[in-house]
């Protein structure tokens, strides 16, 4: 059980550290000169050695890598070149947000989901499972940046339920939590009605039906408990879509969060924003991962076992 | 699942052949998708104008065909470059393994850390806008998908009989890769590699739509998604017309994919598809 705990985690250590290394390399991929792009043509040289020696980059390579680790075990990002703002206060302010909008966007993935995999499983082949099933389709088919102006056309434009964009109130959060969950929910609807029918097929099912179990009974307490452990995974393999779904969905929404500083900071040129929130998303995203792997082992014994046959 | 042979061959081939045609001909066809007419801004879809046009007052079907022109190109290119680099690394370090299969497989695991589209997002958006930068931030990501498949199909493959036949009489291990190997996992990768057409055409629009795809006066999908969203009140079909045909092309994609993988029957089906989500 420890071996299996401390090699998941010794992995997920590596992939921390080459997620970082790829975020550092970024900076160097900018054409050019990134200080002159960062600054402008017309910047003056004494500037121009300023922003280079706080990034760092009149150090040899390898200081460079180790510094960034460094920064990353100290939370200490630098400053903002647009803001002069502190990085990691900028994240810290943005974090709520994007941790609202990401919950959101599952729970409406859950309520939607759950519902439609099981009636689509129940009634296989009806017009329940073909309705829950084009549903799942069009999710997984329609970009989250088309749908959310089709729900701001229809919700906020046509109906004036809802406001436009922005973040006031929880009225502002329903469009946007609708936008993220729909295509999680395709996905994990799909999962759920595939799971249950197969579960629906085993012997223990029968059993329980002969024993004259009602049949909320078995659904609920048999066949929806085992078909849960894959939907766990998915949703936390899952997570990562959600959250770069959500820097779009930000975007669409004017959303204060991670993603609009991102897209924000691009645009600015202020690499070292990008660079932060890109690690601090990818770093939560590996988390998470990590976790419901530990979950899953935890849950399910011949995980871990098989695991420490391999 | 879905009722009738119709909606799930021939209208998804005939709207992907649609795409095709238009995105290879377009520069033939009488399209003036920059031409600028003052006295038609934002007028909706009439005789005149199929389906309206836009705040320059450009026609909108004739930008769609341009837009169906960039998401080919970048959709054929990401493609074919993610499947060839992918498989080759993969297949080669499931076939060499040792120590290089355990560096691809660790360069595999970090390149998947990066959620989704994120990746694709920060190199476009370090890289500069642009086509060729879009076709390289999303190959630079494509390609994992394919190298893990790859790897593994390759596993499952080398200790079969032919293979190993093929080794007994002496054959170099490249030959026995690339003509014994590679042609028996090329079925769950063609089918992998349709659904990677799907997600690529969402990504090229998504990356557009944040303004780092296609710059103006060329057209994308996402960008004009973009740009008819501030002109929602008074033009939905700026907005509408754009999403449909991405929708359109995207259901196809995905639709035809599920045909191929049934008619194949791979069972595999891989994460590239949610890519753009």
């Amino acid at each position: 059980m420890i071996g299996f705990f401390l090699t998941r985690l010794f992995s997920a250590l590596l992939v921390v550290f080459g997620v970082t290394l790829i975020v550092f390399l970024l900076l160097h991929l900018v054409p050019g000169d990134p200080v002159e792009v960062m600054l402008g043509e017309m910047a003056q040289p004494a500037d121009r050695e300023a922003l280079r020696h706080a990034l760092g980059l009149d150090l040899p390579l390898w200081q460079q890598v180790l510094n960034s680790f460094g920064q990353l075990l100290r939370f200490d990002f630098g400053q903002s070149l647009f803001t002069k703002q502190p990085i990691v206060e900028m994240l810290a302010e943005r974090i709520p947000a994007t941790v609202q909008l990401a919950l959101a966007g599952l729970a409406v993935a859950l309520v939607l989901a759950f519902p439609l995999g099981i009636l689509a499983a129940l009634n296989r082949g009806s017009r329940w499972d073909y309705g829950a099933m084009t549903f799942s389709l069009l999710g997984v088919s329609i970009p989250n940046f088309w749908m959310g102006p089709l729900l701001i056309l229809f919700f906020s434009v046509m109906l004036g339920w809802f406001p436009v964009s922005g973040k006031e109130g929880f009225a502002s959060l329903v469009l946007p939590a609708l936008t993220l969950g729909t295509a999680l929910a395709a996905i994990l609807s799909r999962m759920i009605r595939a799971t249950l029918i197969e579960v629906l097929g085993e012997d223990y099912i029968r059993t329980a039906r002969a024993k004259g179990m009602s049949e909320a009974v078995v659904i609920l307490r048999h066949a929806l408990r085992n078909a849960l452990l894959p939907t766990i995974t998915l949703i936390g393999l899952q997570l990562g879509t959600l959250l770069a779904g959500a820097v779009i969905t930000e975007a669409v929404f004017s959303w204060p969060g991670l993603g609009q500083l991102t897209i924000d900071s691009i645009h600015r040129r202020d690499y070292p924003v990008v660079q932060a929130c890109i690690l601090l998303i990818s770093v939560t995203y590996v988390v998470v991962n990590t976790l419901t792997d530990l979950v899953y082992g935890w849950l399910d014994p011949r995980i871990r076992l098989a695991g420490r046959a391999s | 699942m879905i009722g009738g042979k119709t909606i799930r061959v021939w209208i998804p081939a005939a709207l992907c052949a649609l795409w095709v045609v238009v995105a290879a001909t377009g520069s033939w066809l009488p399209l003036a998708p920059n031409e600028i007419h003052l006295d038609r801004i934002l007028l909706p879809p009439s005789s005149q104008g199929l389906l309206g046009y836009d705040d320059l007052g450009r026609a909108i079907l004739d930008r769609l065909a341009l837009g169906a022109q960039t998401s080919f190109l970048v959709a054929a290119w990401v493609v074919t470059l993610s499947l060839l680099i992918g498989t080759t690394i993969g297949a080669v370090s499931g076939y060499v393994g040792g120590w290089v299969d355990h560096v691809v497989v660790r360069i595999i695991d970090v390149l998947l850390a990066f959620p989704g589209i994120l990746l694709a997002i920060a190199l476009a958006g370090v890289l500069g806008p642009g086509i060729d930068n879009v076709v390289i931030a999303l190959s630079a990501v494509g390609w994992v998908g394919f190298a893990r498949l790859a790897r593994a199909q390759v596993l499952a493959q080398r200790q079969r009989e032919h293979v190993l036949a093929a080794y007994a009489l002496g054959a170099p291990a490249r030959r026995i890769l690339f003509v014994h190997v590679v042609p028996m996992i090329l079925a769950p990768l063609i089918v992998e590699g349709t659904f990677a057409v799907a997600g690529v055409v969402i990504a090229e629009a998504g990356l557009s739509y944040l303004g780092l795809g296609v710059q103006p006066p060329e057209a994308s999908w996402g960008s004009m998604i973009r740009d008819g969203a501030r002109y929602m009140l008074v033009a939905p079909h700026m907005v509408l017309a754009p999403g449909v045909a991405l929708m359109l092309v995207v259901l196809a994609v995905n639709l035809l994919g599920d045909q191929l993988r049934d008619y194949l029957d791979v069972r595999t089906r891989g994460e590239m598809q949610s890519a753009g989500a």
